[in-house]
């Protein structure tokens, strides 16, 4: 483990050099095991936030407070200790430049990690695939990558749009709502443009945005989700 | 195996370690994973097949479905992203049920589902008594989310076989590996052998 990053007061990204580590694609995720003294062991998938070009691996974890590795992952690791890793996984939820556009990313929470990596890559090999992203927090603190993001919208030219759900900060031009009907209707490429969209977030916002594009008119097949959390019930 | 220095984990004493497969915590909550939106057939379109390497298809309407005898499975679930929830209760068709009297030489099916997933499992994993096409959980209609209107249930594997939004069962000679199945995951899908990936 070569470095800890802080990105917002509940995630940290861990940067990893990974001696013989084969590569990965952007979107793939990782299993990490932890062992304690008694040989008690926890794992759990964590999304590469790091694209293929990077040349390190970063894991970008949400501390879940009732968690049993995300807590040890943002509070106890330190440089210098080893982590278990296992993978790269995962072939589906996956973007590379052959699979085309328009590109449509829509991340929320932490389900921006492996978004960041496909934007990274698609910055590293100058992809002029159509680009658009949306990404909803609660609030402009709980924004991870934020100052990447605003200057990929800026240097990179990239379209990446942020909406805030709870709270907003004076002066703020974002929009400021739960991503519905309208805002992805404005958001979102045509239908008729056959966009190939990735959504990542918490089941909830996934099942409200997934749901929403395919009411708009999107081919279900050209909508590739990855949730996490339990159902409300 | 190395040790992750100041971790020592959270374990649960409420819960008997025989009944967890490796690398498995116990959960309350039902987490939702699917690979893409959720369908929402209605209910006057759905049908239910088999399909295939059979003497004869066969297929139901949900009605005709609903009217099969069912049974009221109890099990242990485990997902493959290392949930594992205990005693879920269902009520669903066994397989057994649903294939019974069909003549075939088939040794494979592939569950084919709205949304256009499938995962393969060798016939004999899904008769005698051990999967169902279930509708119910925990005595309501199953959620959209998890599967509804009826998913495969199979809990002796990762529950990534047991399909949500399944709509039939294709007989087949040969393995054809489902979606999961082509996009990494084991084939099998053993939790009790730790069989989550391609290789494992």
């Amino acid at each position: 483990m070569a470095q800890l990053v802080d990105e917002t007061a509940r995630t940290k990204s861990i940067v990893l050099d990974v001696p013989g580590w084969a590569g990965h694609r952007a979107g793939q995720h990782v299993d990490v095991r932890l062992t304690a003294e008694d040989g008690y062991q926890a794992q759990r998938s964590y999304s590469i936030a790091s694209a293929p070009e990077d040349g390190y691996v970063v894991l970008t974890v949400e501390r879940l407070d009732e968690g049993e590795v995300s807590p040890y992952l943002t509070q106890e690791l330190r440089t210098g200790d080893e982590l278990e890793l296992r993978g790269p996984i995962g072939d589906y939820l996956v973007w590379e430049e052959t699979l085309g556009g328009p590109l449509f990313l829509v991340g929320g929470g932490s389900g921006v990690v492996p978004l960041r990596a496909m934007l990274r890559h698609y910055v590293a090999v100058g992809s002029a695939v159509p680009l658009r992203v949306l990404y909803s927090s609660r609030s402009l603190p709980d924004v991870i990558y934020r100052d990447e993001l605003r200057q990929m919208g800026e240097e990179d030219g990239l379209d990446i749009r942020f909406t805030l759900t709870r709270q907003q900060p004076a002066g703020w031009d974002g929009y400021a709502r739960r991503v519905d009907l309208p805002l992805l209707a404005e958001v979102a490429f045509p239908s008729d443009e056959r966009p190939l969209t990735y959504i990542c977030g918490p089941t909830g916002f996934v099942e409200a945005t997934a749901g929403g594009l395919v009411e708009l008119g999107h081919d279900p097949s050209k909508i590739r989700t990855e949730r996490f959390g339990a159902t409300g019930a | 195996m190395a040790i992750s220095r100041g971790f020592r984990g959270r374990r649960r004493t409420d819960v008997d370690p025989a009944r967890v497969p490796p690398g498995q915590y116990v959960t309350g909550d039902f987490p939702v994973l699917s690979a893409g939106p959720t369908p929402h057939t209605p209910l006057a379109d759905w049908t239910f097949e088999i399909r295939g390497a059979v003497d004869e298809p066969r297929s139901w309407s949900w009605d005709e479905f609903l009217a099969l005898p069912s049974q009221t499975p109890t099990a242990d679930i485990h997902c493959v992203t290392k949930w594992s929830k205990l005693d879920t209760a269902w009520r669903g068709v066994s397989v057994d049920t649903l294939l019974d009297g069909v003549e075939t030489a088939a040794e494979y099916v592939l569950a084919f589902c709205d949304g256009g997933y499938t995962t393969n499992l060798p016939l004999e994993d899904v008769t005698g008594g051990k999967a169902w096409v279930a509708y119910e959980y925990e005595g309501a209609p199953l959620d959209p989310e998890h599967g509804g209107p009826a998913r495969l249930l199979v809990p002796h594997l990762y529950f990534w076989k047991s399909a949500k939004w399944v709509r039939g069962l294709e007989l087949r000679d040969d393995d054809e590996p489902g979606f999961w199945e082509m996009y990494g995951y084991h084939n099998y899908g053993d939790p009790w052998k730790e069989q989550r990936y391609r290789g494992d």
